[in-house]
């Protein structure tokens, strides 16, 4: 399927629905937005504010949706979007926005800043203008399985070292597990701790729960780029697998972007509700730590705090979840200024992470979130996202800064009473 | 025509046109919106959350965690400059006879004096605004001549009402008409103009509102 400038406009047409006509009806020309953007705000440059990002997008609506943008088209008066206005615009609307949500929290008149970019990058992609680290990891998606071009085998290879480690099998392909869990490629390359932890404390729980063979990716590519057909087929696998397992709830890994794919784009994508749940591995713990099957024992001592992933915190509604878990283990936990559903971004999300050419844009922006730790004085910082802690560490790294980065999933585990 | 020929053509049929401009545009640009279709979400919602979005139409007056400090030109002045035009229009007391005249409605006015102070405060606050539009950098961006428009088109007809109650410049039934006729120019050009979003702002703060509230996060 090749790409034009008139697919991409067409996608654009296509995605402008009721409620963005009333965004950009509403839009006052205000500029919070900037204020709310970590892009904005790092920089200083007025290029990244997030209204501003959809330019494009709100020529097509006023020009294809209103009264007066239809004349201005009609006698020549209005500017036509070009495939070079286009390419001006992809780095806007790829490198500098993670999808962090946090600019639709702001704006004064609602706007669902977030929402539109997400619509925009169909019409991106659609014309071709998506970052090429982008295409490929979407590609290797679709024709491998995952992005980073991982196969079964290498889980297998992961269950197999786990399974030694921990003396726990691995339920494969189980027909009636309660629960189907699933992993983000991030986890099974540079996390194995991720699965040893699950395993440890589902056995502890006694909880029912298995992989599937043709659905252990959860993360979707096809979303980030903004390709819905692709994204379809994506989360397709996800639903076949949980459907064929007769499972009653899929589980969404420490990954932010996946719980958006499965638990809210995924019913969408598919056209019907979904017959199972789809739950973040934080929300089955927090069940389990609330009917007491998951019990630990001592307190962290270290002073440690807690990045909040965009998808899960703000776009996701976990909040309390995860608080409540580390109040369990953690001695002296401290928030970060902003924490919850104000928290700033990590800086890689939404695809960036995924995308080479962000890369110095990226590790400046992390500056917000240096200050962030950095005010809290710890040098251990849990989050739930496998992302945002391969990002973090980077930019940890980048800034000289002695702070370990650990998975949720995982501290919990390290302080499970197990065997009784 | 003399001068109480003008204010009865203002007062008359350039009303009349004005209104029937401003009722149509903005039942056009509402079919421009609702004429879009919009997906139902497939997606189970969080928690059953109704009425997020209509709280959000009210909730999302207040500035979020952190943006006063940040940006506390853009709340304040934007804040007295609301509360004193609403104040203006709905609260003094000739517009409270003219708005009885045509639906039959009324209530109690506030003193002249206190709507003449909100006046004053909507109008510096305008002006603040604009100085702030010009040199902020993201605002200055964004601006472009449907901007500086809506702000000439809102400042008339306060800075008419102000001189013509005040009998300043020019004679008081002149004066008058001109008020009215910038009225109902802000009339003409609300709906078509971002001073849509005097209505259209019900509709966005409305799904943004049911958007976070599907997902169990309080906007
Ligand atoms: S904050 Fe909202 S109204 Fe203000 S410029 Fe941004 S999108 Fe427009
Ligand atoms: S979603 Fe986040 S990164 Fe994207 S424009 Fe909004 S605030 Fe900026």
């Amino acid at each position: 399927m090749s790409a034009t400038l008139e697919k991409g406009l067409n996608a654009f047409k296509e995605v402008i629905d009721t409620p963005i006509a009333s965004y950009f009806s509403s839009c006052v020309h205000c500029g919070l937005c900037a204020e709310a953007c970590l892009f904005y705000n790092e920089t200083g440059d007025p290029k990244y504010t997030p209204i501003h990002k959809l330019e494009p997008l709100r020529r097509v609506w006023k020009q294809e949706y209103t009264l007066l943008g239809k004349l201005g088209k009609m006698l020549g008066l209005s500017k036509q979007v070009t495939d070079e206005e286009l390419s001006e615009w992809e780095p806007l609307v790829y490198d500098s926005c993670t999808m962090c949500g946090r600019c639709s929290m702001v704006c004064p008149v609602g706007n669902d800043i977030t929402y539109m970019i997400r619509k925009m990058r169909e019409g991106m992609s659609a014309s071709g203008h998506a970052p090429e680290d982008m295409k490929s990891a979407t590609a290797r998606a679709i024709n491998i399985g995952s992005p980073m071009g991982i196969k079964w085998p290498a889980v297998q290879a992961q269950i197999k070292h786990v399974q030694a480690e921990t003396d726990i099998e691995v339920p494969v392909d189980k027909v009636g597990a309660d629960y189907l869990v699933l992993m983000s490629s991030m986890e099974i390359i540079n996390f194995p701790e991720y699965l040893s932890a699950l395993s440890r404390i589902f056995k502890q729980a006694g909880v029912s729960w298995t992989l599937a063979p043709d659905a252990f990716e959860a993360t979707n590519s096809g979303i980030q780029i903004g390709a819905s057909d692709l994204a379809r087929e994506i989360v397709s696998r996800i639903v076949v697998a949980a459907e064929r397992l007769k499972v009653k709830c899929v589980i969404s890994p420490e990954c932010g972007h996946a719980f958006t794919a499965i638990r809210w784009e995924g019913p969408n994508l598919m056209g019907k509700p979904f017959g199972f749940e789809v739950k973040h591995i934080l929300e089955v713990l927090d069940e389990l730590h609330a009917a007491g099957k998951l019990k630990t024992e001592g307190k962290d001592k270290r002073p440690l705090t807690y990045h909040d992933p965009c998808q899960i915190t703000r776009r996701g509604g976990v909040v309390e979840q995860p608080r409540r878990l580390l109040g369990e283990v953690a001695e002296d936990f401290r928030e970060m200024p902003d924490a919850g559903v104000m928290n700033w971004c990590c800086g890689g999300g939404g695809g960036v992470s995924a995308n080479s050419r962000a890369e110095p844009l990226r590790l400046e922006v992390f500056k917000v979130k240096k200050r962030q730790i950095e005010s809290t004085g710890v040098h251990t910082l849990i989050t739930a996202c496998a992302n945002c802690r391969i990002v973090m560490e980077e930019g940890l790294e980048h800034y000289h800064m002695k702070v370990e980065v650990l998975g949720l999933t995982e501290l919990l585990a390290e302080y499970l009473v197990e065997g009784e | 025509m003399n001068h109480l020929d003008l204010l009865t053509f203002a007062r008359g049929s350039a009303l009349n046109w004005a209104l029937i401009i401003f009722v149509a545009g903005v039942v056009l640009r509402f079919f421009e919106i609702f004429g879009l279709s919009r997906k139902t979400d497939l997606a189970r919602p969080r928690t059953d959350s109704p009425g997020s979005g209509w709280r959000t139409m009210f909730t999302r007056s207040i500035p979020p965690q952190g943006m006063l400090k940040r940006e506390p030109v853009t709340y304040i002045a934007g804040y007295v400059f609301h509360l004193g035009l609403f104040l203006a229009i709905f609260f003094f007391a000739p517009h409270i006879e003219f708005f009885r005249s045509i639906t039959g409605l009324t209530w109690p006015a506030l003193p002249s004096a206190l709507v003449d102070a909100s006046v004053v405060a909507a109008i510096v606050a305008l002006a603040v605004l604009l100085a702030h539009r010009l040199n902020n950098p993201v605002k200055r961006m964004l601006s472009g001549f449907g901007d500086y428009l809506a702000w000439t088109v809102t400042l008339l007809p306060l800075l008419t009402g102000y001189m013509a109650y005040h009998h300043l410049m020019l004679e008081y039934t002149l004066m008058l008409s001109l008020h009215i006729f910038s009225v109902e120019l802000l009339l003409v050009l609300l709906p078509f103009t971002k001073l849509f979003h005097t209505f259209s702002v019900f509709v966005s703060r409305w799904y943004n509102g049911d958007f976070f509230g599907r997902k169990g996060v309080a906007s």
